[in-house]
């Protein structure tokens, strides 16, 4: 407790100005040795953790890749509105220093980038770069378009220099927009991304709609575990809580492993559907939404048991037997007067499910389909394979938004210090 | 659970429904388990029952292959690592946040909090981008690093749940009678909130151990552990190996958790809380 | 309690001293790290070349395994955080990645020249190690009888007369060429032709060709996975680099058959990524893989083909045939085009990663 000024304990002390001093030297050096203690802790999940996504974060409104690649072209092609074609001036540096940056290997992540503008963009800026010495290097002012022109008749199109203006940074809502499946016109106006690009709106309601539906699953088979395990004598309720709190320890992997060990064509399911003659073609069970949700529900289950057991477990049964002697139905009780007061318990276990639900990779990595992928495989996809970094910290930023929203909640109704995880 | 006598027929019906459905619900949550454990003991490469004999050519595969060694000894080295880390700052951090209330608690709370919520997918790629550019990443100390913060809540939480009720009396006692504050840290605290401690510890542990995401992401060959080693496997194609490497994994689990409940009835027993 | 807690301490210590035991300190000069292809063909690389490095080099060579991706070799050389010292790519990837300065140039002294290779095998920053083919295959006891059995590429996108799941690539690679030839009519090399030239339209008219069957299509990653969804039934056919076929049937005793109708050829080469502080060590390596006794070993453990002179004369006749550039193979096949590979692959692959998901 912290002695302030208008406490009571300081209206007492007030006449005591050597005790309430040494009171408070006391309980500054309690506060001290807290924070000593808690600083290397704070430390180090700072470098170790924040830091690291919150630089990654960042790259989702940098633009980087052309000014670090062409500076000076950058520069040149400030003095120009964006209408028609860049002054000659600005094109003879744009050739200059393409002539330098093909000699230093340098255009790499500039061609990537301005290709996400424009598709094309990189094999044209490639064969450019390849012929810049010879026929674009001291090109007189009223010749130079003509030249880029005479090595590919795209750099007829004002569209082209524009994407390059465009793609200046620092700053940009590029990536942002890229990840709602939008992009910018000529005008600057925010229009739809061309139907090949765009997914990730797609990808975003199939996240949503998969972490409901989970949810929705491990409630439904969730409360009546917990309701069994809530009324059983402690003895026999331990025992089937080892039950729930098995699976939970073990390892998601080996839970997935285990599930495409059971669901795939040649695997035990099928197998003994076959074999007990209950169908004769092995069933669909794996890579589509059927696998993901099976397995899925069976990781996140517990999570759902769990803080519904522990309130269940408080709620007095006589209450029930109250609400059924006054005249009401088993169900009508059930329902009114039971699980009402399980509703902190149900609150805790669904919004616990469906935040955990929203990053999953793993489980639907392995047992889903291309069209089973989540928010956090198109992350991944965007940060290892296609090495889209931008993109995949916009698509990090959409889904950290989403699950702090309802972390928030949860900390609002449940409070985070009773999380519960095991 | 038992039907009183003067159930009725609806009452009846839907008594053994429940039960069927609850028999269902723990046969769905166990069986996928259990089936896989059998499995690894098959002397043919195949998924399915009846098998045909038993062997135990999987583990040998396993304790011959220098790859799963390799994941192994890996998963051993970081796993111990990164409890050691998680265990000493997140002790020390629950003892600093039960001492005192100061503004910004909560917001402490929230960032010690955080990296159990924020998706993993989100913390691997971030700190596969920033260790990388600080030279950590494939390395073994990156990976004791980035597990030993996803370890450090657990270790708070459960401190600080075994905190609630220490009486701060007994701390005071042994400074007044002389004792240094290290050694009533080793004398008096660490003594009573050992039980804490170690379940903290373990499951540290245990998220060390079963972490693959951030393995993906920051294991390189050398580094590669026994679960980012399992997922190379079950995307290449799903060897009997692999349920070997699931059934010791699964044993092991029930090791972890079996220590966990003896803890937690030690602890209660010490404090006197009966069920 | 305090017992309890030293002995689990000594316990522990006991552990990390064993695990660290384990380890004998190698110099990371006689060491390297292969990035490659897993299974069947990183089984044939480890008798031909790891293996046999240590005895007669000095080297031991550490494995890996990779996507084949221009960006995983990228994030080592941006962020300086090597993995491999040598990797094993296909030849569109070695050019896309050596253009942007991401490979070594290769010290072509230690190798005896690019004359010594195969044309287009050798390269500035790569030097081709095999030639395989990407084809498709069945499992013989789906299909017994080969007057019946799927024969043409048409009759793999063929599911009314062979109802079942297809496996393809991940990638997007020889897909849309695959689905050209199967639902315009052309040969191997005027479907490569038309993709090159009228690309998006190419691209658009092949997935409308397979949009069809998207529900039929599953998609392996690893070769490996190319015969193991066969072997377990999980497709009827799929496409798969011809060697992890060959392997399947010699050791695994499986009764696959290659269906050499529209098969791409194509080389794999060894790189180094630009800038490998040991890269000298992966060189070293590469001029050992090269030897003509060396590189010759590789086909008696898969159905792949050298890329040297040298080497071929060193081959048997019966393990000849097999190879995807025996001439009875190549009656309807194209040559990847590496150049056009290096300059689209990326936008296409990103297409067709939408294409699937959508």
């Amino acid at each position: 407790m912290t002695a302030t000024a208008d406490s009571p304990e300081s209206a007492f002390l007030a006449g005591n100005n050597t005790l309430k001093s040494r009171l408070r030297r006391a309980e500054r050096m309690r506060k001290v040795w807290a924070l000593a203690l808690i600083a290397p802790m704070f430390v180090f999940l700072m470098v170790s953790f924040v830091i690291p996504i919150a630089s990654l974060l960042k790259l989702s409104v940098e633009d980087l890749e052309v000014s670090e690649a062409l500076p000076l072209t950058v520069e040149a092609f400030k003095a120009w509105d964006g209408e028609g074609f860049p002054p000659p001036e600005a094109m003879q540096v744009f050739a200059q220093e393409l002539v330098v940056a093909e000699e230093n290997k340098t255009l790499g992540s500039a061609t990537r980038r301005l290709n996400y503008s424009l598709s094309g963009f990189k094999s044209m800026l490639k064969k450019t770069g390849r012929k810049a010495e010879d026929d674009l290097a001291g090109v007189p002012a009223d010749q130079i378009l003509d030249a880029f022109i005479a090595i590919d008749k795209d750099w007829g199109d004002p569209a082209y220099w524009r994407a390059i203006k465009d793609a200046v940074g620092p700053l940009s809502d590029f990536y942002a927009l890229w990840a709602l499946d939008r992009q910018r016109d000529a005008d600057g106006d925010i229009v739809m991304r061309p139907s090949t690009q765009s997914i990730y709106v797609d990808v975003l309601l199939r996240t949503l709609e998969i972490s409901v539906a989970v949810t929705l699953i491990c409630f439904v088979l969730g409360l009546p575990i917990a309701y069994l395990l809530a009324t059983l004598p402690t003895s026999r309720s331990n025992l089937l809580l080892i039950l729930v709190l098995l699976p939970f320890w073990t390892s998601l992997l080996v839970r997935t492993t285990a599930w495409i060990v059971l669901l795939q064509n040649e695997g035990l399911i099928n197998d003994t559907g076959i074999w007990l003659g209950l169908w004769n073609e092995p069933l669909e069970l794996i890579r589509n939404r059927f696998g993901v949700y099976v397995a899925m529900v069976h990781i996140l289950l517990p999570f759902m048991i769990l803080p519904i057991f522990s309130v269940m477990k408080g709620i007095n049964p006589w209450h029930m037997r109250a609400a059924e002697s006054l005249g009401a139905h088993r169900w009508k009780a059930f329902l009114k007067v039971y699980l009402p007061q399980c509703l902190p318990g149900i609150g805790a276990g669904t919004l616990l499910v469906f935040i955990l639900s929203l990053g999953y990779y793993i489980t639907p990595a392995l047992v889903g389909g291309p069209q089973d992928q989540m928010i956090s495989f198109w992350i991944v996809e965007n940060m290892s394979s296609t090495l889209n970094w931008g993109l995949a910290a916009a698509l990090s930023m959409i889904l950290l938004l989403l699950t702090l929203v309802f972390f928030f909640i949860y900390n609002r109704f449940v409070g985070f210090d009773k999380l519960r995880l095991g | 659970m038992a039907l009183p006598i003067y159930a009725s027929p609806v009452q009846r019906v839907w008594h053994y429904f429940f039960i069927v459905l609850c028999t269902a619900i723990f046969l769905y949550l166990l069986v996928p388990i259990f089936v896989i454990m059998p499995l690894s003991f098959n002397s043919e490469p195949y998924f399915s029952y009846p098998m045909e004999g038993y062997s135990l050519r999987w583990y040998e595969e396993f304790f011959t292959s220098d790859q799963w060694l390799l994941g192994l000894k890996n998963s051993i080295i970081v796993g111990i690592f990164a409890t050691l880390v998680a265990t000493t700052l997140g002790t020390l951090a629950a003892l600093g946040l039960n001492r005192a209330d100061f503004r910004g608690k909560t917001a402490m709370m929230a960032i010690l909090i955080s990296p159990i919520i924020i998706p993993i997918v989100i913390t691997a790629a971030g700190m596969f981008y920033f260790y990388a550019s600080i030279g950590l990443s494939s390395t073994l100390t990156g990976l004791v690093l980035a597990h030993a913060a996803l370890g450090v809540p657990f270790v708070v939480i459960t401190v600080s749940a075994t905190l609630v009720g220490f009486d701060h009396n007994l701390v005071r006692a042994g400074a007044s009678l002389g004792a240094n504050p290290f050694r009533v840290f080793f004398k008096v605290t660490l003594p009573m909130i050992l039980p804490g401690v170690v379940s903290g510890a373990l499951f540290a542990f245990i998220t060390s151990w079963d972490e693959l995401v951030v393995a993906i992401f920051l294991a390189g060959a050398e580094e590669h552990t026994l679960p980012r080693r399992m997922w190379s496997g079950i995307r290449e194609l799903l060897s009997p190996t692999i349920t070997a490497v699931a059934t010791m994994l699964i044993l092991f689990s029930i090791l972890l958790m079996v220590t966990m409940e003896l803890l937690r009835r030690r602890t209660e027993r010490l404090r006197g809380i009966r069920n | 309690m305090n017992r309890y807690w030293k002995g689990s301490l000594a316990a522990l210590g006991g552990v990390v001293v064993a695990s660290f035991a384990g380890t004998a300190p190698v110099s990371a000069e006689d060491s390297v790290t292969v990035a490659s292809w897993g299974g069947a063909y990183s089984m044939s690389q480890r008798e031909a070349y790891y293996k046999p490095a240590l005895k007669d080099i000095g080297m031991t060579v550490l494995e890996d395994e990779w996507g084949g991706a221009v960006s995983e070799i990228r994030v080592q050389v941006e962020t300086g955080d090597y993995k491999w010292e040598v990797l094993d790519a296909d030849v569109g990837t070695s050019l896309a990645a050596c253009d942007e300065g991401l490979l070594e140039e290769l010290d072509w002294d230690m190798l005896g020249g690019k004359d010594r290779f195969f044309p287009g095998s050798a390269f500035d920053c790569a030097v081709g190690t095999i030639s395989y083919g990407t084809i498709y295959a069945y499992n013989g006891d789906t299909y017994p009888d080969p007057a019946t059995a799927p024969q043409t590429v048409a009759d793999f996108f063929d599911f009314e007369k062979f109802p079942g799941k297809r496996a393809i690539y991940t990638g997007v690679s020889h897909t849309i060429e695959m689905a050209l030839m199967a639902a315009k009519g052309m040969t191997a090399v005027e479907a490569q032709a038309y993709y090159q030239e009228n690309t998006d339209e190419a691209f658009a008219e092949a997935t409308a060709f397979l949009e069809p069957h998207k529900d039929q299509l599953v998609y392996w990653e690893t070769g490996a996975m190319a015969p193991q969804l066969l072997a377990d039934g999980e497709v009827v056919m799929t496409t798969a680099w011809n060697g992890r076929i060959y392997n399947a049937n010699v050791q695994e005793g499986k009764n696959f058959v290659i269906v050499w109708d529209g098969q791409k050829v194509d080389y794999d080469v060894w790189a180094i990524p630009a800038g490998h502080p040991n890269a000298e060590a992966g060189m070293k390596f590469i001029e050992y893989a090269s030897r003509p006794e060396v590189m010759a070993r590789q086909s008696q453990y898969i159905a792949y083909g050298p890329t040297t002179e040298e080497a071929a004369a060193l081959i048997a006749p019966d393990v000849l045939k097999d190879l995807p550039t025996a001439s009875a193979n190549l009656t309807n096949a194209y040559w990847a085009d590496a150049e056009w590979i290096a300059d689209h692959i990326e936008e296409l692959e990103e297409r067709w990663a939408v294409w699937k998901a959508s």
